[in-house]
């Protein structure tokens, strides 16, 4: 008889299996993506609720459950990326002689750039927890503090406001996100597919839904640095 | 009358397995339109086999698309560019006069090439024989109308069964991934009472075999329904998912 981690990993360890697994953790990375940009967007009701809406995030469960969800993410996007690096050197190693003649009949421009949008969010998401978590592109964001009904609070609204200050900081930040737009209008339908919940009657809404996904997620995140930049949200006045 | 055309093909000319290969020009002059693609490759191979020259080596059997023999992928499109037809069922007026036409064989680790446009396509078989049947006893048979099954059942199995094996969806595919193969291949008797008993068994033992011989994953970019001489339906990349899935939670589960 076959033990569990031999049945697990063998499961798990086929092309199939990997897929399922990437499949599991992109949907959780969606989701969070949907319960990200809502907690964004209550930048546009002021200073007041986003960082009160932060400070609840921070302390609720003792401090605790933004580090299980945090331990959460980071175990579905290792997941996701080391599994999809080890199948697109799979599906590179299984054709080694290229046509000389390439041809493309349907397939999606976003569909056959999944590994290089999917690099370039990866530097993102490094980049933009640098920036807004642990303040290491600029300290200076640490002094920040709200005065939330008596209590000292980080000020994630003023964070905001002087990070996307910065040109070629919103800049990247929309790039980033345009193409995690393309990398959502296939990776939705494909979660769907991968996990053999599509079908002929489903498959024309699964892609209606990804890319309405892709595009809310996208205007919606992308909507913010343009407003700083724009003088919509404007700095606290002192 | 008749036209004829005057084209210029651009072949994969390859010895064996071990040599280098590389695209030969061949003029193909008064081509008559009625001609099938494979028929055009005859008429081209009589001119080379008079000049002494070394014919163009291709699959090719019942030259009525439901063999599954012809492979060629043809201006990059695995059988060329009429949907749902095999290379032997596509005809010359598809195309222009003075078209130039690449003809490459099937790109795939999995599918090597043996000698020009000819790749050994025996990993398709492998996989076959390491799930794709059911166990029957041998002896007394059942009547065979003790079985019942359900009209959409049977369609929907036949409509997977109608697979002819040519790999073209492995050669379209970007990842040269034979996922359709395999789908359509474990739909047809899962779906089907008979495939029941070994059914999990199936689907593990063909995504492994198909892991063995080198495919690369699906990616879901569905090239290979586009390409389908048979129009399989991608549904059955989902289905065998879902199956597979099913078959490895049950192993998990059950000793």
């Amino acid at each position: 008889m076959k033990s569990l981690a031999q049945v697990v990993f063998s499961s798990f360890g086929s092309s199939v299996g990997k897929k399922l697994l990437v499949a599991l953790t992109g949907l959780a990375l969606l989701l969070f993506l949907a319960g990200h940009l809502a907690g964004n967007l209550l930048i546009y009701r002021g200073p007041e609720e986003l960082n009160s809406y932060a400070h609840e995030l921070h302390t609720a469960l003792h401090g605790s459950l933004v580090w299980i969800a945090r331990l959460g993410l980071l175990a579905a996007f290792v997941v996701h990326v080391a599994l999809t690096i080890s199948l697109a050197r799979d599906n590179r190693a299984a054709r080694p002689h290229a046509y000389a003649k390439p041809a493309t009949v349907q397939a999606s421009i976003a569909s056959r750039t999944m590994i290089l949008s999917g690099l370039v969010i990866l530097s993102f998401v490094v980049y933009h927890i640098l920036h807004f978590t642990v303040h290491v592109a600029d300290p200076s964001y640490d002094a920040l503090v709200f005065d939330l009904h008596g209590h000292k609070v980080p000020d994630v609204y003023s964070k905001v406001v002087k990070g996307f200050s910065s040109v070629p900081i919103s800049a990247f930040y929309i790039l980033s996100m345009a193409l995690l737009c393309t990398h959502l209008s296939h990776g939705f339908a494909s979660v769907f597919q991968t996990l053999g919940l599509r079908s002929a009657r489903t498959s024309g809404l699964l892609k209606l839904l990804g890319g309405l996904y892709a595009l809310v997620i996208f205007v919606g995140n992308v909507s913010i640095p343009l407003s700083v930049l724009g003088g919509f949200i404007k700095p606290i006045a002192h | 009358m008749e036209s004829k055309l005057n084209l210029t093909l651009k072949v994969w000319r390859q010895s064996d397995r071990q040599s280098q290969g590389r695209l030969v020009t061949y003029p193909a002059e008064g081509i008559p339109t009625s001609a099938s693609f494979l028929e055009m490759l005859d008429i081209v191979n009589e001119g080379l086999i008079s000049n002494g020259e070394e014919p163009i080596a291709f699959d090719h059997d019942c030259r009525e698309g439901i063999c599954g023999s012809c492979s060629l992928v043809i201006n990059g499109v695995p059988h060329g560019p009429e949907k749902a037809t095999t290379s032997c069922q596509l005809h010359m007026r598809s195309f222009r006069n003075g078209d130039t036409i690449y003809i490459e064989p099937f790109r795939a680790r999995a599918f090597p090439v043996v000698k020009d446009l000819v790749v050994d396509r025996s990993a398709f078989d492998r996989i076959q024989q390491s799930g794709g049947f059911i166990s029957v006893r041998t002896g007394s048979a059942v009547e065979a109308n003790s079985i019942l099954v359900a009209k959409d059942d049977a369609d929907h199995a036949f409509r997977a069964a109608t697979c002819i094996g040519c790999g073209a969806c492995v050669a379209a595919c970007k990842n040269a991934s034979a996922m359709l193969f395999v789908a359509a291949k474990v739909s047809h008797l899962n779906i089907l009472p008979q495939g029941q008993p070994e059914k999990d068994e199936r689907t593990i033992r063909m995504v492994q075999q198909m892991d063995a011989e080198g495919f690369g994953g699906c990616t879901n970019q569905y090239e290979c329904e586009a390409v389908c001489p048979k129009e399989i339906s991608v549904d059955f990349i989902g289905r065998l998912n879902r199956d597979y899935a099913a078959a490895a939670a049950a192993e998990t589960v059950t000793a």
